[in-house]
């Protein structure tokens, strides 16, 4: 067996209770371990990528428990690009956070950020639908603990609101499960796959259930409408580079809809046929609009970044919806995109706070008005998907990829005129934000609420800078290569739409 | 015995879905354990109900047994769902003390987001 496969969850399960328990109290140990331990999982990413490059898909059976008994991991291309677009949104997170002393506002920043990623890590490489939950579980408790890192009312309370809709989802996520291996006698995916195509047709009621309350709790992870609610308040009370890390957090829901139902539920069996493309493609489009008039109507920074990201999970689940390899391959760009540039965004809106405060509104200059302004235009240009940056291929590729679909028209128009009214909100917020204030001396100090109540110690504008620049070089890198970029995708979508070979491998019980 | 499992899932569903729409976060916590009580019984339920057999297999005779599964999983479910509880229970106590009250919604003022230095 191939030990990298389970590497990228193991390392971070064993660093973060290493900084728990032995680098307790201090704290620049732990910031050391922590970048070396996300460097190393970048390594580990780039190696499984590698390997899974090729075509093979490779089968972790954890215990060596012959799969559909014991619990499999399974890296396969798609599995393998998510966690290295986890590790390479982690790094500048973390040198970011460092930098600008949010690890230092409250206890624990380091061990749960990394019980975070190995959260993430598991769940997408996890082969098995019970262990899915269990990864979410360790995803969610740890995002707990980070969301209300820092502490204040607000943030806790919106905590609260977070908690309780999470908890009730995972409810609703062994519903699911209980529901499925009810029908089908089995939680591995692979083998879930093969016997929902056994089924008798007059014994699929039960499994149309468990198919639907499972998309549902997809798509409360992935801020779908009407399941969106938790996610403005929390992202935007969140601390903001925590945010960042959360816009992975939405994609772990839609890599979920696209494994599951590619896998076992997709368009072409008949049990569940027309149940994931007929909700969700509305859903989708009411999202990508929602998530547009957000961005219109926000009154500070770190609600219409929240926004944002629901706009762009909008666009990303329009393309999944589609269920083709052409849409799936979009799709895949797409995220890689759609993580960076939210991700980049949230950190331009903790820039922002830091140093006037949120309000979108016009207030006393802030220091570095040029560069953070420069850094909030290409954020905004990636974001409302406008040449040159890779936002403008992810969404030209969507909109080709819907153009033979039969709701083409209705696709088009959401998507362009969503991507219209971004544009209007986001230099609306920009303009209100860097320009007027020139002008607004007047108006006030910038006086600070909860975010910024106490003073950053010693934050490194230097290196805090350089961590976003980090993600604008990735958003570059991300348009010059393109073409390689989007062969990957796209082979990772052929991989996807024959989901034979997925399950041989996994029940073929080679090693 | 269907009926009892089935009515018992259902009436601990009802119950926490009406708690967990309250207001306050005291209810909205109790609903949320009522709810995991009953995705409990329901994922046991899963495995089909058979009474007085034992988790294993016999390979000497020919008896009924239950399907083992369901209890690894209630057994990974009910850790977890306490744990979720208990940490509900701690973030909810700090928002109480923070705040000074235990609204579950957000008031106009908080509403207005984290820096709270909207106008």
């Amino acid at each position: 067996m191939n030990h990298w496969i389970v590497a990228p969850i193991v390392l971070p399960a064993i660093l973060a209770p290493f900084i728990i328990m032995v680098l307790r109290y201090h704290l620049d140990l732990q910031r050391i371990f922590s970048v070396a331990g996300v460097v190393g999982l970048l390594g580990i990413a780039l190696t499984i990528t590698a390997q899974a490059a090729g075509g093979d898909i490779q089968v972790y059976e954890l215990g060596n428990w012959p799969a559909p008994f014991g619990i499999v991991l399974v890296l396969d291309r798609l599995s393998a690009m998510m966690v290295l677009l986890t590790a390479l949104l982690a790094l500048p997170i973390v040198l970011y956070a460092i930098a600008s002393g949010w690890d230092d506002r409250g206890k624990h920043f380091h061990a749960l950020f990394h019980f975070q990623l190995m959260g993430v890590c598991g769940a997408f490489l996890t082969g098995d639908a019970f262990n899915l939950f269990v990864f979410f579980e360790v995803l969610l408790i740890a995002s707990y603990g980070l969301m209300t890192h820092g502490g204040g009312a607000v943030r806790l309370k919106a905590g609260v609101q977070y908690v309780a809709y999470n908890l009730l989802g995972s409810t609703l996520f062994l519903f699911a499960l209980g529901t499925l291996y009810a029908v089908t006698g089995t939680l591995n995916m692979a083998d879930m796959a093969v016997r929902v195509a056994e089924l008798p047709a007059e014994d699929t009621a039960l499994l149309r259930v468990g198919a639907v309350l499972l998309l549902l709790v997809f798509c409360i992870k992935a801020a779908v409408l009407p399941l969106h609610f938790w996610l403005p308040a929390s992202y935007a009370n969140a601390p903001l580079p925590v945010a960042a890390l959360f816009a992975i957090m939405t994609k772990v829901g839609a890599y979920s809809i696209l494994r599951m139902y590619t896998l076992g539920f997709g368009p072409e069996v008949e049990a569940t046929q027309g149940l994931v493309g007929t909700w969700l493609q509305p859903a989708a489009l009411v999202t990508l609009a929602i998530g547009a008039i957000g961005i219109l109507g926000a009154q500070h920074i770190a609600r219409m970044v929240a926004f944002c990201a629901i706009a762009s999970m909008g666009t990303l689940l329009v393309a999944i919806s589609l269920f083709t390899e052409a849409a799936t391959g979009a799709a895949l760009y797409y995220v890689y995109h759609s993580t960076l540039a939210t991700a980049l965004m949230f950190l331009v809106a903790d820039l922002v706070v830091e140093r006037r405060g949120g309000a979108i509104a016009p207030t006393a200059p802030m220091p570095q008005s040029g560069l953070v302004s420069a850094l909030f235009f290409v954020g905004a240009i990636a974001l409302a998907g406008m040449p040159p940056l890779s936002g403008f291929i992810g969404k030209l590729l969507v909109l080709d990829a819907a153009r033979g679909a039969p709701d083409a028209n209705a696709i088009w128009a959401v998507v362009l005129i969503g991507s219209f009214v971004t544009i209007v909100g986001l230099a609306r917020a920009g303009t209100l934000i860097f320009w007027k204030s020139h002008d607004a001396q007047h108006i006030g100090d910038g006086s600070q609420g909860d975010v910024a109540e106490q003073p950053a110690p010693e934050p490194n504008p230097a290196l805090a800078l350089t961590s976003v620049f980090g993600l604008v070089l990735g958003l570059v890198l991300l348009t010059l290569f393109a073409g390689p970029a989007l062969t990957y995708a796209t082979k990772t979508a052929e991989q996807l739409y024959t989901p034979d070979a997925y399950i041989s491998a996994v029940l073929g019980g080679e090693e | 015995m269907e009926a009892l499992v089935a009515s018992a899932v259902g009436v601990m569903t009802t119950a926490g879905i009406f708690l967990i729409l309250r207001r306050r976060t005291f209810p909205v916590i109790l609903g949320l354990s009522l709810i995991t009580y009953a995705v409990n019984v329901f994922l046991f339920a899963t495995g089909r109900l058979a009474l007085n057999a034992p988790a294993v297999l016999n390979k000497y005779e020919d008896v009924p047994y239950t399907d083992p599964l369901p209890q690894a999983l209630v057994l990974t479910a009910i850790v977890i769902s306490f744990g979720m509880t208990a940490v509900i229970v701690m973030i909810s106590l700090s928002a109480y003390l923070s705040a000074r009250n235990d609204h579950i919604d957000m008031n106009a003022q908080d509403n207005t987001d984290a820096a709270g230095d909207d106008a």
